[in-house]
């Protein structure tokens, strides 16, 4: 029998779904779109915390839309669709994360010129949502004050992607005798420097906090954007 | 389970990889998975097994190379291996760095190739 050849093949596992994201960010942020993914856990309130921010733009008149996936069911696109904003529900069918080409297959037909802001709210996972860009510009790491001060530490993987990160549920730390300087700790050892808002959809606590990072990015984006062009 | 869609993926660059080259069978495949990965090993190896069936790779033995995470300390200037995933610390002088230079991989290496008897 002869030796077996070596094919030195030195190629990301996850190549095309990198360049499909690479392309589809680069669509975005021409047409001035900040696209932002949500990742938590489930329960975490993605959905509650997602339709606040979508209602208080509706409000303002921004033009702003969703797409949530889900393992089953389409209830969180109806939860969302509430805020008036148009929303997408994307059922992965057992899948525990969204990848680029099932974002993109769900915007077609979305006049995407006309958006300021599109949200993906990622399936509840803090494992398999890590590997997948989506062609996102910020990627929203949730943590709600129910989950434990430590969950940055037992899954550092996901948090280390994000951009951004958001305490949820507030209005409930006493009642959990959540430690926020201790979460506040744990997120910045896993991903320093990382800004991290603290907010209750509830009572709206840090929402406006939330709306003006948005709005920055935003800014950040079309400056970069009309830089290149 | 995520590590089905990636043992797909796999499969199919690697049968690309070996339709170029002529065809023929894959003894094994190396990967180099970063410890940021998410990637959990045992899970990855029963997926890529099945997804193996019916191709080239059917098989195949797996080889994965696990990469460590490297830092970038400014204070130290230098890279670093990081001893804990829960602390991004240099460990030698204590700062705090999110400059990731290595433990992200989730790459294909290289490909053993069986020659198709001919």
């Amino acid at each position: 029998m002869t030796a077996p050849r070596i094919l030195e093949v030195r190629t990301r596992i996850l190549k095309a779904n990198d360049e499909l994201a690479r392309s589809m960010r680069r669509e975005f942020e021409r047409l001035g779109v900040l696209v932002v993914n949500l990742v938590s856990s489930p329960g975490t309130g993605k959905t509650t915390f997602l339709q606040h921010t979508l209602a208080r733009f509706v409000q303002q008149g921004v033009p702003v839309a969703a797409v949530v996936g889900d393992l089953e069911t389409d209830n969180d696109a109806r939860r969302l669709a509430a805020s008036g904003a148009p929303v997408r529900q994307i059922m992965t069918h057992g899948m525990c994360h969204l990848e680029a080409d099932m974002v993109q297959q769900h915007l077609s037909g979305w006049d995407l010129a006309s958006l300021h802001y599109l949200f993906i709210e990622n399936v509840g996972n803090l494992v398999c949502p890590t590997s997948w860009d989506l062609g996102e510009s910020v990627r929203l790491a949730l943590l709600s004050v129910t989950e434990g001060e430590d969950k940055p530490l037992k899954y550092p993987g996901l948090f280390n992607t994000a951009d951004l990160a958001a305490l949820t549920k507030l209005d409930l730390a006493e009642a959990c005798e959540f430690n926020r300087e201790l979460a506040r700790d744990n997120i910045d050892a896993v991903r320093p420097g990382m800004r991290i808002i603290e907010t209750s959809a509830k009572t709206g606590a840090g929402m406006e906090e939330w709306m003006a990072v948005l709005v920055e990015r935003r800014q950040a984006l079309l400056a970069s954007a009309g830089a290149r062009s | 389970m995520h590590e089905l869609s990636l043992a797909a993926n796999v499969v199919e660059i690697v049968s690309e990889h070996v339709r170029q080259a002529g065809g023929g069978r894959v003894a094994a495949v190396t990967l180099r998975l970063g410890q940021l990965s998410c990637v959990h090993k045992d899970t990855f190896e029963y997926s890529f097994a099945f997804v193996c069936a019916g191709t080239p790779l059917a098989g195949a033995e797996l080889r994965i190379v696990i990469v460590p995470v490297v830092i970038f300390c400014p204070t130290c200037a230098k890279e670093v291996e990081l001893p804990s995933l829960q602390r991004f610390v240099c460990p030698v002088c204590g700062t705090r760095t999110a400059d990731i230079r290595q433990g992200r991989e989730l790459e294909i290496e290289s490909v053993e190739l069986l020659e198709p008897s001919s």
